[in-house]
């Protein structure tokens, strides 16, 4: 304590450019690393975590921007959304996140098309959402790539956190709803072809760079492989560093990604899988990862036998699932995650694990538990602050702060 | 509903001859939520033969020899009362209007609806036990609305409320913004949208002026024509307009029709409202608002905000929520007050807003939407407060029979889904014409 506030001392004699300060009092902290504080603080310092603990535990300096709230979590996670891309207005303007040009099209990059100053980003990061996982639509057999940004930040590679995260496949009627493919066989075989063609480009690439090396003939323009963008992202799924997120509703599309994981030995995300409650051994054997689907999305078509009891019973499987609010073509244009990780807290999922869905759960999926999703000293200074029950539809969320900075403070 | 399933109407047959007690069903130590009167932490309810017999404080209770459900830990509302609902209406074929034409007022939903639908099953699940299905808002008119009861059904006619001259109940459904405009003959602008509208109530007003100059002789009497006799029911206010509309200079529009023509109109979805609050109030239309978790996905509701029921409320306009089924799901419409009380809302007026409001705008309220002597026995018991996400819909009961209850698989299976819950079924009587069980 007598260090800590010697440090906090020689702090205040740095430069004013060091950064603000901002220290949270909560009656009660979801660290989501460990158990919940109560009566707690955290201390958010240069735009990371400095401190968190007991409120009697720390001794202010008077120079810290004070929030205080009844409850506090992580900044949320979003595993998948397509907002940013998919705009508000929901006209030619501002609907990025498909292009219906081609049936595959992996090298669609989100950065191109994310719009940071969407107004649903905004109204998102109202409710606690800091981090989202978004990109292209999943409403073609390979729509293009998907991102992970903050939700702050005036340009896109300010809020960038992961630049490529995951190539948007799916396999569920959304890829068959047109002429090309037209059926599932078809949308499977052009999905292994296109996978075989950048495995064969992956061999070749390597190989002509070896010939370059012994030839010594870069100047032999006739031996270089022209650079392809559609085999070389999906180079990065073979190699195993890039996911396909893989939309899929029926058990029997589900068991058909499976398939797919086998054959290629890549790294696959389950999206939606409304009916993945049939097939959770084989999910649970495969180790694959599901983003569940809006507990609220509508129940028709192949959705129809979505449950809200989903999630919970991937969690008590011990199924890695993490909550998404997913695409929305109409009205309305985004869902909000918080809402729907409260849905499966009221239908079977304890409060914990719900919380989880919507915080450190979607981190680790996403590779970047080490900047986000729990509250621990080093992370990055994200906070949502409410007056309640988070998951309650009459809580307000009341303070939200990204990289230290308070990004709102109005209550929604 | 396995066993009601083929008993309960045969309980209800045999009882109802034999005692005129028998039906006499009290509901005993429930948190009493009337609506239309203060909450009652410990009460009763008493209901006999599909009609609300008494509601009041345990201190008052007098016993009988009816039957009784301990309700200690529960609470019982009135049923829930959605004013803009689609269900049954899906499918090839479903809806009103088709692509003929922007006015089609002679089109009757009612000749539309699947009883059969799935969705009937997730509405008793969310606690509705009365609708205003609609035709949708692709035309300026797409046809007539039914008002109808979740009662057990095999055919339209089970569901439909009629009104005193024994005719069955329901309003007209009217559109404007953007969802009516696309090519001709349909209007390509707004201006085109209000003169279509206007031509048409025009029309109308001479077909009810050759009505009344023919002064009952048959002989004079215009023949009948089913488009121009339903919009001289809304002129003569025999049937409410129930009028799609968004924007703010659109809700204006349907202000300024309502007066140029007299007719009684309730404002829907009003995603502008808060922008138009006072003008609405000094109009006197109630508003039934939708709200969805965010703003836009089409132009014209991109002014959408959580206080919009706050703003008419305290302006002095009726509010009421809808589902918009399938838009929103009726199995979590409690959510849509509760979501606007984040906004300011007042409890009692979202309480109302799912209730009594919503009848009052389809002209039910003396016989539906509060729990008072003599009212309809639609009620709704919860295992807690109706604006937690946590409570859940316990039971389900039209006109004194339990639609839903939440113990029975079949009924379960509606209100979370799982295998089987999209599947179209006959609503509640299952099994009946196969005569076995």
């Amino acid at each position: 304590m007598k260090g800590l506030a010697q440090l906090l001392f020689v702090l205040m004699l740095a430069p004013l450019a060091s950064g603000e300060t901002i220290l949270v009092y909560a009656d009660t902290i979801h660290t989501m690393a460990g158990d919940a504080i109560q009566d707690g603080y955290v201390l958010v310092r240069d735009g990371d975590i400095a401190a968190v603990g007991q409120a009697d535990d720390y001794a202010p300096d008077g120079t810290e921007t004070i929030m205080k709230a009844a409850l506090v979590t992580p900044g949320l996670v979003d595993a998948h959304t397509c907002v940013g891309l998919a705009g508000h207005l929901n006209t030619k303007h501002d609907r990025d996140e498909l292009d219906r040009g081609n049936p595959v099209q992996p090298h669609l990059r989100a950065i191109d098309a994310y719009n940071p100053h969407e107004r649903l980003v905004e109204w998102v990061r109202g409710f606690g959402v800091t981090t989202v996982h978004t990109g292209h639509a999943p409403q073609a057999l390979v729509s293009g790539q998907t991102m992970i940004v903050k939700t702050a930040g005036n340009r896109v590679e300010e809020a960038t956190i992961k630049s490529v995260a995951m190539i948007a496949c799916s396999m569920s009627d959304t890829a068959i709803s047109g002429d090309n493919p037209g059926t599932r066989a078809k949308a499977s075989a052009m999905l292994r072809q296109k996978l075989l063609d950048a495995r064969h480009y992956v061999d070749k690439q390597s190989s002509t760079k070896n010939d370059d090396e012994s030839d010594d003939s870069e100047t032999d323009g006739s031996k270089r492989k022209r650079r392809d963008l559609e085999l070389e992202a999906l180079a990065g799924v073979l190699k195993g560093e890039t996911p396909l997120l893989i939309h899929a509703h029926k058990a029997r599309d589900i068991a058909n990604a499976l398939r797919l994981q086998e054959e290629f030995d890549i790294p696959i995300v389950l999206d939606g899988a409304s009916e993945s409650y049939m097939l959770m051994d084989d999910i649970k054997a495969s180790g694959i990862p599901v983003f569940i689907h809006p507990t609220m999305i509508r129940p028709y078509g192949e959705r129809e036998n979505l449950s809200f009891e989903t999630a919970s019973k991937l969690i008590d499987a011990d199924i890695p699932v993490a909550m998404q609010s997913g695409y929305e073509s109409y009205v309305p244009r985004t869902r909000v995650v918080l809402y729907e990780a409260g849905m499966a807290a009221a239908n079977g999922c304890d409060f914990n694990d719900a919380l989880a869905m919507i915080t450190i759960t979607p981190a680790k999926i996403l590779g970047i538990d080490d900047r986000v999703g729990s509250i621990e000293v080093g992370k990055d200074g994200d906070l949502a602050l409410y007056d309640g029950d988070p998951f309650e539809w009459t809580t307000h969320c009341t303070g939200v702060v990204i990289d230290g900075k308070i990004v709102a403070n109005t209550p929604r | 509903m396995h066993l009601p399933c083929l008993t309960l109407p045969l309980l209800i047959a045999l009882l109802s001859t034999s005692s005129v007690h028998a039906d006499r069903q009290d509901f005993l130590h429930a948190r009493i939520i009337p609506v239309t009167g203060p909450e009652i932490e410990d009460g009763y309810l008493i209901i006999d033969d599909g009609k609300i017999v008494s509601v009041g404080s345990m201190n008052e209770y007098q016993s009988s020899s009816g039957m009784s459900h301990d309700c200690t830990g529960k609470t019982i509302m009135p049923g829930l009362v959605c004013t803009h609902s689609h269900i049954g209406i899906q499918g090839p074929g479903g809806g009103g209007g088709d692509g003929s034409g922007p006015i089609q007022p002679e089109v009757r939903i009612l000749d539309s609806i699947d009883v059969e639908n799935a969705g009937f099953r997730r509405a008793v699940a969310g606690g509705l036990t009365c609708l205003n299905i609609m035709p949708g808002s692709g035309h300026l008119s797409s046809g007539q609305t039914a008002y109808v009861k979740l009662r057990p059904a095999k055919r339209v006619e089970d569901l439909l409320i009629m009104d005193d001259n024994d005719r069955p109940m329901g309003g007209l459904k009217m559109a404007n913004g953007t969802n009516p405009q696309r090519d001709a003959p349909f209007p390509g602008t707004r201006g085109k949208s209000a003169a279509l509208v206007r031509q048409a109530f025009i029309d109308a007003q001479d077909y009810q002026q050759q009505i009344d100059d023919a002064a009952d002789d048959p002989d004079k009497l215009p023949d009948r024509n089913l488009k121009l006799e339903t919009l001289a029911e809304v002129l003569r206010g025999e049937r409410v307009v129930h009028h799609h509309t968004h924007r703010h200079d659109d809700i204006l529009t349907v202000l300024r029709l309502a007066d140029e023509f007299d007719f009684q109109v309730v404002l829907h979805h009003v995603s502008d409202g808060w922008k138009v609050a006072d003008e609405i109030a000094a109009a006197g239309a109630p508003c039934s608002v939708i709200l969805v978790d965010s703003p836009g996905g089409k132009q014209e509701a991109v002014g959408l905000e959580y206080r919009t029921g706050h703003v008419l409320d305290e302006a002095g306009v009726t509010v009421a929520f809808h589902t918009d089924d399938l838009i929103t799901d009726s199995r979590w419409f409690r959510r849509m007050p509760a979501l606007a009380m984040r906004a300011g809302l007042d409890r009692q007026t979202a309480l109302e807003s799912l209730t009594i409001n919503g009848a009052a705008m389809m002209d039910l309220d003396d016989r539906i939407g509060s729990l008072e002597a003599e009212k309809d026995a639609d009620f709704v018991i919860l295992d807690g407060d109706p604006f937690s996400i946590y409570t859940k819909t316990l039971e389900t009961w039209v006109e004194g029979r339990k639609v839903f209850d939440l113990t029975d698989p079949g009924d379960h299976l509606y209100a979370v889904g799982g295998p089987g819950a999209g599947q179209p079924e006959r609503p509640y009587l299952c099994c009946i014409d196969e005569g076995h069980e």
